[in-house]
């Protein structure tokens, strides 16, 4: 039997990852589609806010609204699967969703001329997070509509950030003022069935940092509120722990032993001048204090309630081999 | 060595540094009426416009500040965790500063009421708040924040040079979908006003425009279909009584734009040394500069401090991996060696990435400014933060 964990969310279809600005959800959305590509699995990435930034991190043309194979998925031992990615704009979704569902060959392009379809899209409110989400829904949902489409073992949203992320999915209650009957309420309905379902999970990314976590403990808050269903919670770029816990504890206290180190730095053969001691000791104190900082912030997180997952931090920065280290850390995990 | 012209790609890019930018010069000037700190979400946009307005109000200036978002802690330390829409003023600034720090928190919706009542008759008015598609407008609509913002900077802008108030409004931008849409928002709104499907909308209350008839038909029915008569019906309501507003809409909209282009105001790009968000950054750079709007120079916030010593990554590691080989897993000099080298690794790649920037953008003055332990919730620490712009 192979050491690999169980997955916590084997039912779950809809990946939504969402998360505070700077915290790296598009890259942490990227590493879970490759880490849930495994095994022969197919997964599709959908990214909605028109950054390109999963072209950017696999490394390919700027994705058109077309469904484009990105990367071949992490490979275990069981094999592995195919990575697909598509850019969701509202214009290309409203004119599919038009085409789809009313066969409105020349009354869809009429609509165009007139207008009504930039209206829909950038103006008329919700109705751009309705096309988005509605697009979403198609992809995990998919039916004998779209001929010859792709069917995927599971979506992963790169979603909107930690703060819009309810009203985003809450599309039934984005159109409840504006629509109370008719087609488009009964789609949104349908759309909420499956994004409060148990097939759908709502990750959030934060780093361990103040504000982005009491951002997180808000958002989860909110997605409990309206009855969307929570995730796990993922915390990226977490520092190296090189120094062990007295060694902190001493370092924070600025008491450890200038001498020793001298004596090891000797050893290893490095110069000894006291600029050089100065310089550790300063990274160890500094060290000491952030992990300090680290380690309230992750206290917080554990008292969510919800499972977490650890990603580190590249110091590198990420490309395509760091998506896959970071794929690899999360199957380790059991999020994929 | 003399050069004959400009020169570009790899080898120009490595002597350009960026020049360093003088953040109390820029506070001091009494010709700066108005910065805007902008920049994608995430890097500590708001944290550096209260800083530099309070820093502002220290050394003299009669300050406020514009805020969209901030972290309650903050909020509340600046005694604006009420959305109330109006300035309020910030106890607690330095003993002896001869200047004002005011500070207020962003309603939008707020603000846009206001607008609209300001331009409609009170029954006009009503019929418009209670429109279905207007509470959604003012509520959620994508840049309905951008273009409050800068609404609420035009008012207090007027205030300000009618009762002589403020002599400096520092504005905070909100974090954006892209980061572009409040410089956006105006057009925007003018485009919608403009917009085929408004006219449409209209036609039927207008009478002359019966060219479009045919079509409209098409249309009406392709819309009932699927969005159901009482939508479309709304719709039209709430389009035909908006209208008469949207026009004195769209004159404070190019007001605002054109303030935003007048020489008293500021532009500061906020960014971290992230690839991500100075990419963004660069874009800002260059749409300020397609829209004419001046641009005061980029705040690198939460860089990375260069370690003491000047050991490289490469030295570190391998004095680290030499002492391992005798030592246990945990042996502290081996940890504060790798530790270091991790260390240098940051600053050499964030260095990388300014100098890339300074290549592709050079002229930017640039502030560094260096990365704290801790959040900032208090006066105290906006207060150290502000020195370490100006220090920059």
């Amino acid at each position: 039997m192979s050491a690999q964990r169980r997955p916590d969310w084997p039912k779950v279809r809809l990946h939504v990852v969402t998360g505070k600005g700077g915290t790296g959800k598009s890259t942490v959305a990227a590493a879970l589609a490759l880490a849930l590509a495994s095994h022969g699995k197919n997964v599709l990435v959908c990214e909605v806010e028109g950054r390109q930034g999963i072209a950017r991190m696999f490394d390919v043309d700027p994705l058109p609204y077309e469904e484009v194979r990105v990367a071949t998925g992490l490979s275990t031992d069981r094999g592995a699967g195919t990575v697909h990615a598509l850019h969701i704009d509202p214009e290309s979704a409203l004119l599919e969703y038009l085409a789809m569902y009313y066969k409105l060959g020349r009354a869809g392009r009429a609509l165009d001329r007139f207008g009504v379809v930039e209206f829909a899209t950038t103006i008329a409110p919700g109705v751009r997070d309705v096309l988005l989400t509605g697009k979403v829904y198609e992809a995990v949902e998919r039916n004998s509509r779209n001929r010859n489409a792709i069917t995927y073992d599971a979506v992963v949203l790169d979603a909107p950030p930690t703060g819009r992320i309810s009203q985003f999915l809450n599309v039934s209650d984005e159109l409840a003022g504006l629509a109370k009957v008719g087609p488009i309420k009964n789609q949104s309905d349908t759309m909420m069935t499956l994004f409060r379902s148990p097939r759908t999970a709502v990750h959030l990314v934060t780093v361990l940092e103040e504000m982005p976590v009491q951002e997180t403990h808000d958002g989860i808050e909110e997605l409990r509120r309206d009855g969307l269903p929570v995730g796990g919670v993922v915390v990226n770029m977490v520092r190296p722990r090189d120094i062990g816990h007295d060694d902190l504890a001493l370092a924070r206290a600025d008491d450890l032993d200038r001498d020793a180190l001298a004596t090891d730095l000797a050893e290893a053969g490095l110069p000894v001048s006291d600029p050089l001691l100065d310089g550790l000791l300063r990274v160890a104190h500094d060290h000491a204090e952030r992990r300090a900082l680290e380690d309230a912030q992750r206290a917080l997180v554990a008292d969510f309630g919800v499972p977490s997952y650890e990603l580190p931090r590249l110091p590198g920065g990420v490309d395509l081999g760091g998506l896959y280290e970071l794929a690899a850390a999360l199957k380790e995990q059991g999020i994929a | 060595m003399t050069r004959s012209g400009p020169r570009v790609g790899p080898l120009a890019g490595r002597a350009s540094a960026a020049p360093p930018l003088d953040v109390d010069a820029l506070l001091d000037d009494t010709a700066t009426g108005i910065i805007v700190c902008c920049g994608s979400g995430g890097v500590g946009k708001t944290t550096t416009s209260a800083a530099l307005a309070l820093r502002a109000a220290e050394r003299g200036r009669k300050v406020v500040v514009l805020t969209i978002d901030p972290a309650r802690r903050l909020a509340q330390s600046m005694g604006i965790e009420e959305l109330d829409n109006t300035p309020r003023p910030v106890t607690g600034l330095a003993e002896g500063a001869t200047g004002s720090l005011d500070a207020m928190m962003l309603d939008m919706k707020r603000t846009f009421d206001e607008v609209v009542e300001s331009q409609a008759s009170p029954e006009k008015a009503r019929q418009i708040l209670e429109n279905p598609f207007y509470v959604a407008l003012s509520s959620s609509f994508a840049g309905t924040q951008e273009y409050m913002a800068m609404e609420k900077l035009g008012q207090i802008h007027a205030d300000a040079q009618r009762d002589g108030t403020y002599d400096l409004i520092v504005v905070d931008t909100p974090p954006s979908r892209s980061a572009l849409d409040f410089l956006d928002a105006p057009e925007r709104l003018s485009s919608f006003l403009d917009g085929r499907f408004i006219r449409l909308m209209l036609a039927p209350a207008k009478g002359p425009a019966r060219l479009m008839t045919a079509g409209l038909g098409i249309v009406t029915n392709a819309l009932t279909k699927i969005l159901g008569a009482q939508v479309l019906r709304d719709l039209q309501t709430f389009v035909s009584a908006i209208d008469t507003v949207f026009g004195g809409f769209r004159q404070r909209a190019q007001r605002t734009y054109a303030l935003l282009q007048a020489e008293g105001t500021a532009f500061l790009v906020v960014a971290a040394p992230e690839p991500d968000a100075l990419r963004e950054a660069a874009y800002f750079v260059e749409r300020l500069s397609g829209d004419r709007m001046p641009l005061a120079g980029l705040v690198v916030n939460r860089a990375s401090p260069a370690p003491a010593s000047d050991l490289s990554a490469d030295e570190a590691m391998s004095a680290a991996a030499r002492l391992r080989a005798g030592r246990t897993e945990d042996d502290l000099t081996a940890g504060l060696l790798r530790l270091h080298a991790d260390q240098v690794r940051l600053v050499e790649r964030e260095a990388g990435l300014r100098a890339r920037f300074a290549a592709a953008h050079p002229g930017v003055a640039t502030a560094v400014v260096p990365a704290l332990a801790g959040d900032v919730h208090d006066l105290g620490g906006l207060r150290r933060v502000g020195e370490l712009l100006a220090e920059g």
